[in-house]
């Protein structure tokens, strides 16, 4: 008979931890496919607004402004890529990341602690010249690089027990809401006034947030020669098969939730489940035409907003001393990880 | 001095200090010439060169202790000698045995001080540095324990004077901590050295965590099949964080925070994704005022309300037990070759530092008589304060000594000024002598095992007797040789 233990059981905290864990990184990768778009939306004589369009979009705003910087460019980029005091900037995610990976080195492989420590160092050493020119793309490329090796290693080497479930739940809540986010760059971005020129202008902007979707190649070979953001939008939010798709993203979430509910006989999942049908509903319900003339962006907040429910539920359900934040609209990005000061503060 | 050793690192002189490489050991065998070859002959530009990428490789896999100093937080490494502290069969059978019959008086001690007092009565030690003492818990008065264990773990601090003598400088018995560098630095020698470290035997240093979870089942409340036991930390912010989450995963069990645990009807449950589970065992790694806001400090946010109700219910198992510090304090320690005698009937294998109990008026008389020559040192004290080194004391402070001690003598005790053995290290002028102590640990449940070798730290710096890592204190793999070694043959 096999002396392994079958009811292994996993800490509220650990779950929680994660949870935040897998966001926070998930975090740092779009905020870097996000910045190395907006590059691409820059226009002549427009930089600002294509840059303060970042702030917009992570509703940032109060944040940033918080923080005294004037909007323009290259404050915009310190904001996210060097302002360590600013807990949405790449550096905060990383710091807070690596925070919780630390609670939960017990249950982490050594590999993963590894490399976060190693990133969270590369992270440390960003300087100002970093973000000049052609070295931001370079930069950003270099972030991407971090957390998918996080995630390939993770892949490799996590355990897969009922936390392993609690660390993709993080990581897909999070995706999902990036993936809306990439799209609403569009709602910000600036076009030209002539027909022609703004015909180009909106086909160079849609290529590059499918680029920064990854999904430029796989969009292309499943669309017809010549598209509308129709297409685009679909693709983003709907496509069955795009790893960063908000549909695949919270269908997995749901099939995860499932599996808590049955093969860990986790009853408190039910709720999450009801939500995560909900939200797959929504984002299958109206036909996107309807979406576009209606608003997206109203859309797009909708969905954010839904995404935080089903994270608060299954914080509700799992996790220790979860307080659900505030709803607001455009405000998911807000959401971080209740900071109940560990007891060990007391100590330090 | 050892000949080889002499033309490999020619500069190397360690004075009249013991050097634990070279000298030739009366007792034991010595440390095998073709070992110090060995070592010798890796150079110093290599060693220079893997000491380096060690060091690296600690920072990455995140072996640190943090540093806090207002809103920064700062991880350090403990600084780590790649030249290994060897310890030959003999003398590791000789502490071995030492640490084994010191545990045994100390859980003694504990039982009887706690229970009949039979030990004071009998006029052994005062019943003022008993039941007087700030560590003395009465709420551990006739509550016994498993086995009769109080220090499931204990860390006793070793040295070695100029002649190759150990003696034991003090004893650890709340919580101990230092093992998991014991166990990093053999994995770090191991993969920065496989060519030094080929086909010789040393006594393993892996077993630690079965053990240690072995003896947290054993203190488990009756009728557990198989008990859940967790390790209990302060969190992530506490400087030893890096060992607790070591522990834990080495014993295989969760590593919990106080808040992570409750009492409901006088058990303890931890809170996890599918609801409370029972604890059975707490290897805590909390001091004792912190353990339970409805006992100790209530203000304690570490701890679990409760927690020491459930213990005495029976419903829970605390290692180490609450109160042992009255057992491992300066004051007590003068007196520990007489507990030993008093308990076992034999003599201590391994003896205490000379001290001179000033509470003793010929102690007194002779710490007065000999400051200059002296280490006095306040009982009530740790981390070295209150201490004045006679040698190195000025007229004033002196004066200012004598006067603390004729205040109030039963606060304080001397010792001679002891010279620490050395061992080659790797230094900024080449390999040269460091002073260096030895942290064996000992675990004990029904019965007690000794980590083969222990914690050697070594004073980094030139001439210095501090070896504690918040003043500049690195570590050492520290080899214990096995019984039957033989030259190996790898290269």
């Amino acid at each position: 008979m096999s002396t392994m233990r079958s009811d292994a059981v996993l800490l509220s905290r650990d779950a929680e931890g994660l949870f935040w864990m897998a966001r926070y990184l998930e975090r740092v990768e779009n905020l870097a496919r996000l910045i190395d778009v907006t590059q691409s939306f820059e226009s002549p004589g427009f930089e600002t607004d294509a840059w303060f369009g970042l702030i917009r979009i992570n509703a940032d705003e109060k944040n940033f402004a918080a923080r005294g910087f004037s909007p323009d460019a290259a404050h915009v980029k310190r904001f996210y890529l060097l302002d360590r005091g600013n807990p949405t900037s790449v550096p905060g995610n990383l710091e807070d990341a690596r925070t919780n990976a630390r609670t939960l080195r017990p249950l982490m492989s050594t590999e993963m602690w590894r490399q976060i420590n190693t990133f969270h160092r590369f992270v440390g050493q960003i300087t100002p010249e970093d973000l000049e020119g052609d070295a931001l793309s370079r930069l950003c490329t270099r972030l991407k690089d971090g957390v998918q090796a996080h995630t390939g290693i993770t892949e490799g080497t996590l355990y897969r027990d009922q936390g392993w479930y609690f660390y993709e739940l993080g990581r897909l809540l999070e995706r999902a809401d990036q993936t809306t986010r990439m799209l609403d760059i569009k709602y910000t971005a600036i076009l030209p006034q002539g027909r022609e020129e703004k015909r180009v202008a909106e086909l160079t902007q849609w290529n590059a947030i499918l680029r920064a979707a990854a999904g430029y190649h796989a969009f292309k070979r499943r669309s017809r020669a010549s598209f509308s953001a129709e297409d685009v939008v679909h693709f983003l939010l709907r496509d069955p098969s795009s790893p960063r798709s908000a549909l695949l993203c919270v269908r997995r979430a749901e099939l995860h939730l499932d599996d808590l509910r049955r093969i860990y006989g986790l009853p408190a999942a039910a709720e999450a489940i009801e939500m995560a049908q909900y939200l797959r509903e929504l984002l299958l319900e109206k036909p996107i035409s309807h979406i576009l003339a209606t608003g997206l962006h109203e859309y797009l907040d909708m969905v954010q907003i839904h995404i935080q429910a089903l994270a608060g539920a299954i914080g509700r359900a799992f996790f220790r001393d979860w307080q659900p934040a505030e709803p607001q609209p455009a405000a998911a990005q807000g959401q971080a990880q209740n900071q109940t000061q560990g007891p060990a503060e007391a100590l330090a | 001095m050892n000949e080889i050793f002499r033309t490999i690192w020619p500069d190397y002189d360690p004075g009249r200090y013991f050097c634990e490489l070279t000298r030739k050991r009366a007792d034991a065998g010595p440390v095998p010439d073709w070992l110090i070859q060995r070592l010798g002959s890796i150079g110093l530009e290599a060693l220079r060169a893997r000491a380096s990428a060690a060091e690296t490789e600690l920072i990455d896999l995140g072996v640190t202790f943090t540093v806090y100093s207002d809103a920064t937080a700062i991880d350090r490494i403990l600084p780590f000698d790649c030249i290994p502290r060897v310890l030959t069969a003999a003398e590791w059978s000789l502490l071995e045995r030492a640490c084994i019959q010191r545990v045994a008086a100390l859980n003694a001690f504990l039982g009887d001080i706690y229970g009949p007092g039979h030990i004071v009565r009998d006029g052994v030690i005062p019943a003022e540095l008993v039941y007087g003492n700030s560590n003395y818990r009465p709420e551990m008065k006739d509550f016994p324990v498993p086995h009769g264990t109080y220090v499931h773990v204990c860390g006793i601090d070793i040295i070695r004077d100029e002649f190759g003598d150990f003696r034991v400088l003090e004893d650890n018995a709340r919580t101990p901590s230092g093992v998991s560098y014991v166990i990093e630095n053999r994995h770090l020698m191991l993969r920065a050295f496989p060519d030094l470290m080929a086909g010789i035997r040393l006594k393993p240093v892996d077993d630690y965590g079965r053990r240690l979870r072995a003896a947290m089942s054993e203190i488990a409340p009756g009728g557990a099949d198989d008990p859940q036991v967790v390790l209990l930390s302060p969190g992530i912010y506490n400087s030893a964080y890096f060992e607790h989450v070591f522990l834990a995963r080495e014993m295989g069990v969760p590593l919990v925070v106080g808040a992570d645990l409750v009492v409901e009807d006088e058990r303890v449950y931890m809170r996890t994704t599918s609801g409370l589970r029972r604890v059975h065992t707490i290897y805590r790694r909390l001091n004792d005022d912190f353990l339970d806001p409805a006992v100790f400090r209530p203000d304690s946010m570490l701890g679990v309300r409760g927690l020491i109700g459930a213990w005495k219910a029976g419903n829970v198992a605390i290692a180490n037990a609450v109160g042992t510090g009255v057992a491992d304090d300066k004051a007590v320690y003068a007196y520990m070759p007489r507990i030993i005698k008093y308990y076992l009937g034999q003599e201590a294998l391994v003896g205490n530092v000379e001290t001179h109990i000033c509470r003793e008026p010929e102690g007194l008389q002779y710490t007065l008589d000999n400051l200059h020559k002296l280490v006095t040192k306040p009982v009530g004290e740790s981390g070295g304060y209150g201490i004045t080194i006679g040698p190195r004391a000025s007229k004033e402070e002196l004066a200012v000594a004598r006067a603390s001690i004729l205040a109030d003598p039963g606060n304080w005790i001397s010792q001679p000024m002891i010279g620490l053995s050395v061992a080659p290290t790797l230094a900024d002028e080449g390999v040269g002598p460091r002073h260096l102590d030895l942290r064996p640990f000992i675990v004990t449940g029904r019965e007690s095992w000794v980590l083969p070798g222990g914690l050697t730290r070594v004073a980094m710096k030139r001439g210095s007797l501090i070896v504690n890592s918040s003043q500049g204190g690195g570590s050492k793999d520290t080899w214990v040789l096995a019984d039957d070694l033989t030259e190996g043959t790898g290269k």
